[in-house]
């Protein structure tokens, strides 16, 4: 492997700024370590060789000139499949979307295009970001680089299997129910999702809106922290945008690295979310990381949330709900493929269902199904309404707990990543995987996962901290504190000993 | 062919009862959740951004302005405004709406409870309740080509034009509308004509009827008496004229009425209005009622009117025309008859602005609704747009009222004004049509005319005063009619000595 991949992106920008390194090299770098690996990893929905070069020089040339740019200027990202981007090609790992050239940027794709990061492609996720493994992507699954027989994670597997095989430093993903956090636990990557409105969301083919947030895929804390500080703060096209600065959060993650304690710390460990169901090896490494936390300065605390024992029903009725309106716009008319009825008239409706038969996948159709039920009339009230009413009280657990710790830690995952096909006939199975990170999405606080060990196999284990909406800042520094506490996992990744020759 | 019961008995015999629903597209310079233009026409599909053309990604913003002019009209209507409402998500598929649902309001609309007093024909008030007023976006236009008459039935494509897509409309929706009796069409037509003319009074809208600025869906139901329970109901979509309300409601009560006389049972359903002939036809059946499936819209958050807002708007609100008319017509001295004829001429604010002018009221109204009107119509144009201000009719009846110009020399000067000649002083100068006003000038020209008719002289001495029409006439024809007629018949008669 090129050396240069396996540093970190803010090492990278520093030697950029240096003048060690030329944008272009870093980006052939990357591009030629993806051109090689993703017909094994299928990381990579599309690879933009030609752009990201046209960045990368661009980025040189003006850095050349004595202007200045941005400090992440000419570092490699990649984007999942639902950001869109003028004129590159934007799937959701979907048929239906195949082909679109959308004829806009997404507002995280503005600023990474404003601030000179060279996009190296377009990462594959589970159809419309709907699973935990990739296994539903249309175009293939992508496999995890540290073992190709297991799952990535999912919705967001191909960021995370991107940025663990030193394929790219920096990806952003979406969280709807941990799309980010639990392929980040699977992969050994870091990956946060920020308090609900942090990040915009226009661009983001909606899966569900009220759920939905961008988040940053890395190797480090520090990495996460820079990135979100690039396409963070106010977005006057998404009216849910948050109106507040984006807090410096990687001063904080560098102060906190540095004293490798954090004196005062409350840390509530929530019983719901470490108990039955979860893989011993997990909870192990998990129990080990709070030992650790509690040398490092930390107060220890158990805390209840028993609403959570219901944020995966809640969240299975509201997330369809939601996707079952914001997918009903695929009808073939615009964009995207459409298909015609094989016999008979061609209607607008015909082509609308011959198109979504021909376009969507099977777990995009059970949920739209799922969810057309969950809204129609007579049903509203049992299963939405109740859903919301649930909602509001974990809300409420949260917000309980919060007056007592500063935040709260978990296993991000029940289980380190599951071979291929293991759950994928099993729905309820799949979702179970899910369990410790849709609380955080539920409420809209800020949570992220941060690599703690290995299991028996040696796949990764991911420890999940979650803060009070809008203490992204503390949980950047609990999750910094974290990772100078364990081994670093990252590195660990066998990827890292690959060579792009195989 | 419907079977239609005589109005007169159909009204004798049933109670009708009406649910008015106007739908008004707002003139905000952008759409409703987008920055795309908000602008009639255009080439297709050219005010559009990702977020009204609903591409994936894409998020609404609320318009401030259309959540300001919703704001103005519930307060117009005497509504309660919300202190905090939202959008919600209304499904259907579409290929003009194009995210398969409409951004609406659906439990929480910003107004709500409020009531209207239209004025029926005769000056009576009728007061209309209103249940609630929400916003919500207005689809695209849809164009079937190549079938009979535009129909989507046996069309052989079908365009779509998104410009109007995501326009920012209001939809008011009335209580039960009881009690109108025979008056029922009327009624209709006069609440949709007052709303009409609220949105105008408020800026809010243009208010063209004819561009669908203002559309209405009427449901009429007949019931055995004013004490029996609702009947069925039809709801006639999208009727866009005056008239056409009028006339709807009028067929349907006679259609609802035949059918129920004669032991037959309304159906449910949405009917379509023909211009051709004033009936309505089926459209879809309600039996196939779309489960709209509405929740609260998560890309949206709440929208807020806080109460020091609402009452800076109130306070702003401009007097409304139902008031306005009354206080004209007292000021006036009108009956409601003329009254009613200047509010169809659409010569209200030019009359009172003529007034605030410096013109008596009688005069005003007298020219434009005289001499101008009648041009207008000439000349195949409204009075609003005919090239002449209101100032300048004020300034015109001054120089009539201070005896530089005779009735007939003014209209002389309007026709020079209508003609780009410049301000009435400015013609009477460049014309010369000044009255003469000279009694030296006036005496000679009587004298002459004295002396060239002795006979007439003679007729009037023996006392035919109305001879003196004659030596009038010759005394005008001398002076180019630019004499003071009255003043001419005085000088004759002192002369004569009769």
């Amino acid at each position: 492997m090129n050396e240069l991949l396996a540093r970190t992106a803010l090492d990278l920008a520093a030697a950029l700024r240096a003048g060690e390194i030329t944008a272009v090299e870093l980006t052939t770098a990357c591009l030629d370590r993806i051109e090689a690996l993703n017909p094994r990893v299928n990381a990579f929905l599309h690879i933009d060789r030609e752009g990201a070069l046209a960045t990368a020089a661009e980025v040189d040339r003006r850095r050349g000139a004595g202007e200045e740019l941005h400090p992440l200027a000419g570092v490699p990202i990649a984007l999942k499949d639902n950001m869109v981007t003028r004129g590159m090609p934007t799937t959701c790992a979907s048929k239906i979307l195949e082909g679109w050239l959308p004829p806009y940027d997404a507002t995280v794709v503005d600023r990474i295009k404003a601030a000179g990061l060279p996009i190296v492609g377009k990462t594959n996720m589970d159809e419309f970001a709907m699973g935990s493994s990739t296994e539903h992507s249309a175009f293939g699954p992508t496999r995890n680089p540290w073992d190709m027989e297991h799952i990535p994670g999912g919705s967001g597997g191909g960021s995370a299997a991107a940025v663990s095989a030193f394929m790219v430093p920096l990806a952003l993903g979406s969280d709807t129910g941990g799309s980010i956090r639990q392929p980040g636990s699977v992969t050994g990557t870091v990956g946060a999702k920020p308090t609900y409105g942090a990040i915009s969301r226009y661009g983001l083919v909606a899966m569900a809106s009220s759920l939905d947030q961008i988040g940053p895929v890395t190797r480090t804390v520090a990495d996460a922290a820079a990135l979100t500080e690039l396409v963070g703060g106010h977005d006057p096209l998404d009216s849910t945008s948050l109106n507040a600065p984006v807090p410096d959060l990687g001063q904080a993650v560098a102060r906190v690295a540095g004293a490798g304690r954090l004196e005062g710390l409350r840390v509530g460990v929530v019983t719901e979310l470490s108990g039955e169901g979860y893989q011993e090896e997990v909870l192990a490494s998990f129990t080990a990381t709070v030992d650790e936390l509690r040398g490092a300065g930390a107060e220890i605390v158990e805390v209840s949330c028993p609403s959570f024992d219901y944020a995966l029903a809640a969240y299975y009725l509201i997330m369809p709900a939601e996707v079952s309106s914001n997918l009903a716009r695929f009808d073939g008319m615009r964009y995207g493929i459409r298909v015609e009825p094989g016999e008979g008239p061609v209607t607008a409706e015909r082509v609308m269902a011959a198109t979504r038969e021909a376009g969507f996948g099977d777990e995009v159709k059970r949920r739209i199904i799922l969810g057309t039920h969950v809204l129609s009339a007579g049903y509203y009230d049992a299963y939405y309404g109740s859903a919301q009413k649930v909602r509001t009280l974990i809300q409420r657990d949260f917000d309980r707990v919060f007056a007592d710790v500063d935040v709260l830690v978990s296993p991000t995952a029940p289980t380190t990543a599951f071979r291929f096909g293991d759950k994928i006939d099993d729905p309820m199975a799949m979702y179970l995987n899910d369990i410790a990170t849709i609380p955080a999405n539920l409420a809209g606080v800020p949570a992220m996962s941060v690599p703690c060990g290995l299991d028996g196999q040696g796949l990764p284990i991911g420890f999940q901290v979650i803060a009070p909406a809008h203490a992204d800042l503390k949980m950047y520094e609990v999750a910094a504190l974290v990772e100078t506490l364990v081994e670093d996992v990252a590195s660990a990744c066998p990827a890292a000993t690959w060579e792009e020759t195989l | 062919m419907t079977e239609l019961m005589d109005f007169d008995r159909a009204v004798a015999d049933f109670d009708p009862v009406l649910g008015i629903e106007v739908h008004v597209e707002l003139g905000t310079a952008t759409k409703m959740f987008d920055a795309a233009p908000n602008a009639f026409g255009g080439e297709a599909n050219t005010h559009v951004t990702p977020v009204s053309l609903g591409l994936p990604g894409s998020l609404p913003v609320v318009n401030g302005t259309a959540v300001e002019y919703a704001v103005k009209i519930g307060l117009a209507l005497n509504c309660q405004i919300a202190q905090t409402c939202r959008f919600a998500r209304k499904s259907y598929f579409y290929p003009d709406l194009t995210k398969a649902f409409q951004t609406s309001q659906y439990d929480e609309p910003i107004a709500h409870d409020g009531w209207v007093d239209v004025e029926l024909e005769d000056g009576t008030l009728f007061r209309v309740e209103i249940e609630r007023a929400h916003m919500e976006e207005d689809a695209g236009k849809n164009t079937h080509v190549g079938g009979a008459d535009g129909r989507i039935h046996g069309a052989e494509y079908s365009l779509v034009d998104y410009n109007r897509a995501g326009v920012p409309l209001v939809e008011i929706v009335t209580r039960p509308i009881e009690g109108a009796g025979e008056r029922a069409p009327e009624v209709a037509r006069a609440y949709v004509q007052t709303l009409r003319d609220i949105f105008r009074a408020l800026e809010v809208s243009e208010a063209r009827m004819e561009r669908g600025n203002v559309r209405a869906d009427i449901n009429v139901s007949l019931r055995p008496d004013p004490q029996a329970p609702f009947g069925v109901r039809s709801e006639t979509k999208n009727v866009n004229s005056f008239r056409s309300i009028e006339r709807a409601v009028r067929f349907e009560i006679q259609r609802q009425a035949a059918i129920l006389s004669g032991g037959g049972i309304v159906i449910q359903e949405t009917r379509h209005f023909h211009e051709d002939d004033g009936s309505t036809s089926p459209g879809r059946g309600k039996s196939d009622a779309e489960d709209y499936r509405y929740f609260p819209e998560p890309d949206l958050v709440p929208v807020t009117a806080s109460r020091e807002w609402v009452e800076e708007l109130r306070a702003g609100l401009p007097e409304l025309p139902v008031a306005k008319r009354r206080r004209l017509r007292q000021e006036w001295g009108c009956s409601e008859m003329e009254m009613r004829d200047v509010v169809n001429a659409g010569a209200l604010e030019l009359i009172e602005a003529t007034t605030a002018a410096g013109c008596p009221a009688g005069a005003a109204r007298k020219w434009w609704m005289g001499e101008l009107a009648r041009k207008a119509k000439e000349s195949e144009t409204s009075l609003a747009d005919m090239p002449v201000t209101p100032a300048a009719i004020a300034e015109l009846q001054g120089l009539v009222d201070s005896g530089r110009l005779t009735d007939k020399l003014a209209r002389q000067v309007l026709e020079g004004v209508l003609a780009g000649e410049g301000s009435p002083v400015q013609v009477v100068e460049a014309r010369g049509l000044e009255v003469v006003s000279d009694e030296g000038a006036l005496t000679a020209a009587v004298q002459e005319a004295l002396e060239a008719n002795p006979g007439i002289v003679e007729k009037i001495k023996g006392g035919k005063v109305q001879a003196a029409g004659a030596l009038v006439g010759a005394v005008m024809k001398a002076t180019k009619g630019q004499a003071d007629a009255a003043r001419v018949r005085e000088l004759i008669m002192e002369m004569v000595g009769a």
